[in-house]
């Protein structure tokens, strides 16, 4: 039994026999030829063959794996007709009178070069791309067809590295699993087997190619990136147990996608997910949420060393609107405070931070902070269906503040030009018992409110969340705490509003019924949270 | 002739999808359409490989010129698409 370890990048679990991954490269000999016009003409014949594959392999890649991946094709196209390509093979072959074959390896060695010199690792990448393409078109020139090796029997796929069209050439029913030696999680390769839903690993290094035989037993586990070669029985059946519950989760998952968040009587309400950086979409989407219901925005503070830039929010702002193609995002503006430490701000150490100086309190006494925000995100408005929530509302008089602050934003924008949605929804949290009391007041205010459960809960019962020894004395359902959800979202309701929890009580499905019988409008739970909460929804019966 | 100035916003700046888009636009036109990354190279937009190469990244200023009979039309199609793509 040998281990190895690269980086999972399709989370699920395979066993089975392991093939190498045969590439065949044809070996590139230098001949001179007299007649340099025949050659040049088969480059061209060549060439239109590889295309028609290409435009197959883009056909095929349309169907299994979207427009957005696909497209990486349609490039390899465009490279194979790119002038200077085609006018670099034509000239080696007529100044060297030398054979195509040739003359494209030359080439093909020159463009990639150019690429792996650029000092950007995206660049770098299509280097492998130039050679992709290069090696197509010399199988081409030596009459070779595609690449497919006959057989039905399923196999782990192993390889030094795969190209995009080698991956999306292999036949996706044979394939249980692939590893390959290289690669990185941004190659083009790791995002199609992502789509195609294989279990994949990459980046495990070369001694696996050596240490594997073909047939050998392979269990890869796609969720720690663990390659087991040779496993012995006990380990075979533990994997066989993982494997069989992980298809049973996904498989009564995958009935509920697409499936709507209605009640047995009829009730609709929005399931949303709730993530804090931009990687978190790819989860948002892999579970179906209906939008974003929550997107901290701490991340971008977090991870920075001075204040993030109104550029730089703006694109991740951006970001995050197109990937969600039109659904809604509601982005939180910054919540900070004393116990999560960002050493720019140079916040005062506070005995309560709790009670303290944060969130919204920031941003109302430091203007410039607050602006930098807001004008990224009406920017970023126009992207998509935005919506806008401010945390840690207490009063009127805040509100009030902050619509000026956003009207100021909105006006300088259209002085300066720049375009900003005009239906961008304002929205508060439901987080202090204040806020709950004078929802009738806040509610007239805004388009939607969002009930902060976690923090809502602390305040109510004055309780610290941080304080472990106060658990016997945090009870999350806690009449008084429901009772000022039930309150707000009539008083959103009265007022047109609409109400939304996404709070971690949101995703308690002893709850749901309660939350639904009060009106509520959304729901926003972790990812993972979605389909299980989409679940029972579609289990309840609110006209009992 | 025409030129328009822009800043690149795109995290990743001309990457392949881009890059490709652009070429196959400029294409359709009879002008001579010229990328030039500011203070680098320049490349014939009907050029992927070279349109590649220049390595147009967030924040680098680029020029393009249009050149020909068509010009105001690739102007305006050439344009549109890079401030929607970049």
């Amino acid at each position: 039994m040998l281990q190895f370890k690269g980086k999972g990048v399709y989370s699920a679990i395979a066993i089975g026999a392991a093939s190498l991954f045969k590439r065949q490269e044809a070996q590139v000999r230098r001949k001179h030829v007299q007649d340099t016009q025949a050659e040049i003409e088969r480059v061209e014949s060549a060439k239109q063959k590889a295309i028609d594959q290409l435009s197959r392999i883009y056909e095929k890649a349309l169907k299994e794996v979207g427009e957005t991946n696909a497209q990486i094709f349609e490039i390899h196209m465009m490279m194979l007709e790119d002038d200077d390509y085609n006018e670099s093979i034509q000239n080696i072959i007529t100044t060297q009178t030398v054979n195509a074959e040739y003359a494209v390896a030359v080439t093909a060695d020159n463009f990639s070069e150019m690429f792996a010199a650029m000092d950007d690792a995206y660049m770098q990448a299509r280097a492998a791309d130039v050679k992709d393409i290069s090696n197509r078109l010399i199988a081409c020139l030596g009459d070779k067809g595609d690449t497919s090796n006959g057989g039905t029997e399923k196999m782990i796929v192993i390889a030094d590295d795969l190209a995009p069209s080698e991956t999306v050439s292999l036949d996706k029913d044979r394939v249980l699993a692939f590893v390959t030696a290289g690669g990185s999680s941004n190659s083009h390769t790791a995002i199609l087997a992502r789509n195609m839903n294989i279990p994949a690993v990459i980046g495990v290094g070369d001694e696996i190619l050596q240490a594997v035989k073909d047939g050998q037993t392979v269990v890869v586990n796609g969720y720690t990136g663990e390659i087991t070669v040779d496993p012995d029985p006990e380990f075979i059946a533990q994997a066989k147990a993982k494997q069989e519950d992980d298809l049973h989760k996904k498989a009564l998952l995958q009935e509920l996608k697409g499936k709507p968040n209605v009640t047995l009587d009829g009730t609709s309400v929005n399931v949303y997910a709730n993530i804090g950086g931009v990687d978190g979409i790819g989860a948002v989407l892999a579970n179906d949420a209906g939008g974003i219901g929550l997107f901290r925005s701490e991340f971008l503070y977090l991870e920075s060393s001075d204040y993030p830039t109104e550029e730089e929010q703006f694109r991740a702002y951006k970001r995050v609107l197109e990937s969600m193609a039109g659904k809604k995002v509601i982005i939180r503006t910054l919540d900070i405070g004393a116990d999560k430490q960002i050493d720019y701000f140079k916040l005062e150490k506070e005995d309560n931070p709790a009670l303290g100086f944060r969130a919204i309190r920031i941003c109302l006494t430091r203007p410039q902070i607050f602006e930098t925000q807001l004008r990224a995100l009406f920017r970023a408005s126009v992207y998509g269906e935005l919506g806008i929530m401010f945390p840690m509302i207490t009063s009127v008089s805040e509100l009030e503040k902050i619509k000026q602050a956003c009207d100021k934003v909105k006006r300088d924008l259209a002085d300066e030009g720049i375009p900003f949605a005009e239906n961008v929804e304002i929205g508060i949290m439901i987080e202090t018992p204040a806020a709950a009391v004078i929802s009738d007041r806040l509610a007239p205010m805004v388009d939607f409110f969002s009930v902060g459960t976690n923090d809502l809960t602390q305040y109510t019962l004055a309780c610290d969340r941080q304080n472990a020894a106060l658990e016997q004395f945090v009870d999350t359902h806690h009449e008084a705490i429901l009772r000022l959800i039930e309150m707000s979202a009539k008083n959103a309701h009265a007022n047109g509003a609409w109400i939304g929890i996404c709070g971690e009580l949101a995703a308690d499905l002893s709850l749901t019924e309660t939350f639904l019988r009060m009106g509520i409008d959304e729901l926003s739970v972790s990812p993972p949270f979605v389909l299980p909460l989409r679940d029972k929804i579609r289990s309840l019966d609110l006209s009992k | 002739m025409k030129t328009f100035n822009y800043t690149i916003t795109d995290a990743v700046g001309i990457h392949a999808r881009p890059a490709g888009k652009l070429v196959k636009l400029a294409k359709g036109f009879e002008s001579k359409i010229t990328l030039e990354k500011e203070g680098g190279k320049s490349a014939d937009l009907t050029k992927l490989m070279a349109v590649m190469g220049l390595g147009v990244k967030c924040g680098d200023n680029i020029i393009v010129s249009f050149d020909g009979a068509d010009e105001d039309a690739a102007f305006d199609a050439v344009t549109q698409l890079i401030k929607q793509e970049l």
